[in-house]
């Protein structure tokens, strides 16, 4: 059985060799850039320091440095723990946030996986890092793990529900699920029946987008919803037993997991990897120039995100509840509700 | 022995605990969770024992004792002079403040006066370190809440004031320039304009503290009705500073007693709020660095000329009494009970530290608040665990 990428006959095997190596080197990238852009420089420059300036030019072999660090560490766990669950929590959160970018396209062709139910795939598998979370928690046999943890689960699956529905309004929108659909509705639509600019779901969904990227913000636990790891309460919560590359692995779901939802927000409402359709441009030069778009705008959201973090203090676990339940998700169905019945209307 | 009682209590809080059905319709069980002594929310060595239904808090108790120094001993075998090095260790952030109520009362027994150049210098300095001290408090406030970007700036900030008292005193911490009968050394040149323009800066750093985290509304749920203390709770809990003005006790002994000080001849304003939550005794800290800017701004107008020392002997030998002074620093109320028989060194000293009591009001207060009210009281009541232990 031969499958074609990109024009080229491979083997089966080869195809997904290829394509999951793409995908990791894009992935670990894309994340190590977003690392050394918001977490080293952005932040130091809000917060008037320079931040890594010593290795390599402007500090950019920064994180290489940290990375030899963590690598070179003890692998240290508790007494009490359980050390299976213990080892595997970090890989289940990785492996959630890998999983994510399957579905993801970054052109007309680049696409690991184009599954027909895209998004209802990516919020399924973004909602298994709470496993991982919560095996962590227990596994490490801390009190502070434990409550951070039940922390996460509380707070992931709350915004798990905003989420879906700010997702579902894009849905009715486009009519499909498929997210390389939703990228070319958007790209051949039409405001007012201009075509110059193609229809980004950002301006009819922008209620829908407030409200994704607030979840989204929850879903990273990210400040001002970083309960789970509240640095001041709960030391590091979930992660306070974890040192060396198990550290290491939650490090990186941490900012992938960012690029990702940064990713899927991006195909949604700002169009993905798709310029107006009615610029002209064919499948082969957009499988030059999409990865760079998509790349541009998850980076620019990443930003936004870890903005947000710099600038605010966190809520309280009962004042984060109140938020998802009696304000988002309401907002975020009174948004079906308009988006259904202009979608009938129109 | 005090290793076998801390044990005891422990196994005491523990059984408690363990016993102890808290939910009795859900059936759930308490945990007891040790807060510290080494834990990012204590920043130093505080340890508290909290019994936890939940997030919960059933009961709460601090372990103070950590970082004990023996300070009140110590001083027994040091002379006068040399008792300010010791005691500029108390309260770190604003150690020269910690220097001024012991000279005092040194200067009482002795019955010297220092000159009214010194007096004045002496009160732009107590204002430096209050400033100093509590720019600290308005960036680790935002801490303790997460929001991580404000103690950059406080930290960018305060290194001005610390170069100010660096300058004169030759001391970014502890300065130990306070003498018996005045200072050790004259401002150098341009001293006081430079002041000024520091306290310029400080008030930019506090209009941005007010738009940063004082303003937003995720800081004024967090902290507006956490941790309310009343007048009367307060005053029986030996509460000073800022933490009794914010529960809306208007006392300040700047104002209220004056000893060998300038404050009376400036114009200045105690503030006081009378929410006594932990956005209170914020707002009322964040009040007090930009009065105390003012403060230093209008005696740098008018630092008098004249000798910076009075007539002292070489070798300082205190006559046989007693003295007491207290002082309002940047904590609360801090004040030394100066022992004296006549000897090179003092006979018994005996430090009211205003941490110490600040901190007392925990159990009462952390009854019943969430995990995460615990970090937001214990950062809005301000203790300096030099200040607590000593």
């Amino acid at each position: 059985m031969t499958r074609a990428l990109l024009g080229v006959e491979l083997a089966y095997w080869q195809s997904t060799l290829v394509r999951v190596l793409a995908g990791l080197v894009a992935v670990l990238l894309l994340t190590g850039g977003v690392v050394y852009l918001y977490l080293f420089k952005f932040v130091s420059f809000m917060q008037s320091r320079l931040g890594p300036m010593e290795a390599g030019p402007y500090g950019s072999l920064q994180l290489l440095a940290e990375v030899g660090k963590w690598l070179q560490k003890e692998d240290i766990h508790t007494e009490d723990s359980d050390r299976t669950i213990f080892g595997l929590a970090p890989a289940v959160v990785l492996s959630s946030t890998f999983l994510m970018f399957v579905v993801i396209p970054a052109g007309p062709d680049l696409v690991i996986a184009n599954l027909g139910t895209g998004i209802y795939y990516v919020l399924a598998v973004s909602s298994l890092s709470v496993l991982g979370i919560l095996m962590a928690g227990w596994a490490s046999a801390n009190k502070y793990a434990l409550m951070g943890a039940l922390r996460a689960g509380g707070q992931l699956i709350a915004y798990e529900l905003p989420m879906v529905l700010a997702v579902l309004g894009v849905v009715i929108a486009a009519g499909s699920l498929n997210l390389q659909d939703i990228v070319l509705a958007q790209s051949n639509g039409a405001i007012f029946g201009f075509t110059g600019i193609g229809n980004p779901f950002i301006l009819t969904q922008f209620v829908a987008f407030a409200v994704f990227m607030i979840a989204v913000q929850a879903e990273l636990t990210q400040t001002p919803f970083d309960m789970p790891i509240a640095e001041s309460e709960l030391v590091a919560g979930y992660q306070v037993e974890y040192s060396g590359i198990r550290f290491l692995v939650y490090f990186i779901s941490e900012f992938a997991t960012a690029v990702a939802f940064a990713a899927v927000a991006s195909t949604l409402f700002l169009g993905g990897w798709a310029l107006p359709a009615s610029w002209g441009l064919s499948d082969g030069v957009m499988n030059v120039v999409g990865p760079i778009m998509i790349a541009t705008k998850a980076v620019l959201l990443v930003g936004v995100v870890f903005w947000t973090r710099f600038s605010f203090p966190r809520f309280r676990e009962d004042q984060l509840q109140r938020l998802a339940w009696k304000v988002l998700i309401p907002i975020a169905l009174a948004n079906i509700l308009l988006t259904a019945v202009f979608k009938v209307a129109f | 022995m005090t290793a076998v009682t801390d044990r005891q209590k422990l196994q005491y809080i523990a059984a408690r605990a363990a016993d102890a059905r808290v939910n009795v319709e859900l059936e759930t069980e308490g945990m007891t969770l040790n807060i510290g002594p080494q834990h990012p929310a204590t920043h130093g060595t505080l340890r508290i024992v909290a019994r936890l239904d939940g997030e919960q808090v059933i009961a709460a108790e601090p372990i103070a004792g950590y970082m004990h120094r023996g300070y009140e001993k110590i001083t027994e075998v040091r002379t006068y002079a040399q008792v300010t090095t010791v005691v500029n260790r108390i309260d770190w952030l604003g150690s020269f403040a910690n220097e001024v109520p012991f000279i005092l009362a040194a200067e009482r027994l002795m019955g010297v006066e220092a000159p009214p150049r010194a007096t004045w210098i002496r009160t732009i300095l107590f204002e430096m370190s209050r400033i100093a001290n509590l720019i600290l408090f308005l960036g680790d406030m935002g801490v303790q809440l997460g929001a991580i970007t404000p103690v950059f700036f406080a930290f960018r900030d305060r290194e001005f004031v610390l170069d100010q008292i660096e300058r004169v005193t030759g001391g970014r911490f502890h300065p130990n320039f306070d003498r018996i009968g005045g200072l050790k050394d004259d401002l150098p040149k341009g001293w006081l304009e430079d002041t000024k323009r520091v306290m310029d800066k400080v008030r930019t750093f506090c209009d941005e503290i007010d738009d940063l985290l004082m303003g937003s509304e995720v800081f004024q749920e967090r902290t507006r009705g956490i941790g309310v203390i009343p007048p009367d709770v307060a005053m029986q809990y030996g509460l000073s500073g800022a933490n009794a003005r914010a529960s809306g006790i208007d006392w300040d002994l700047r104002r209220d007693n004056c000893i060998g000080l300038a404050y009376p001849e400036v114009d200045w304003k105690v503030w006081t709020h009378p929410d006594g939550d932990s956005f209170a005794r914020f707002w009322v800290r964040l009040q007090e660095v930009r009065e105390a800017a003012s403060i230093i701004d209008q005696l740098a107008d008018g630092v008098p000329s004249g000798p910076i020392m009075a007539k002292v002997p070489r070798i300082i030998k205190v006559p046989a009494g007693e003295a007491w002074i207290s002082t309002e620093n940047p904590l609360g109320e801090m004040g030394y009970y100066v022992v004296s028989q006549g000897d090179l060194t003092p006979f018994r000293l005996k430090i009211r530290s205003a941490s110490f009591n600040n901190v007392s009001i925990t159990p009462w207060l952390l009854r019943g608040v969430y995990v995460p009210d615990i970090v937001t009281i214990l950062a809005s009541l301000y203790f300096i665990l030099g200040d607590i232990d000593r």
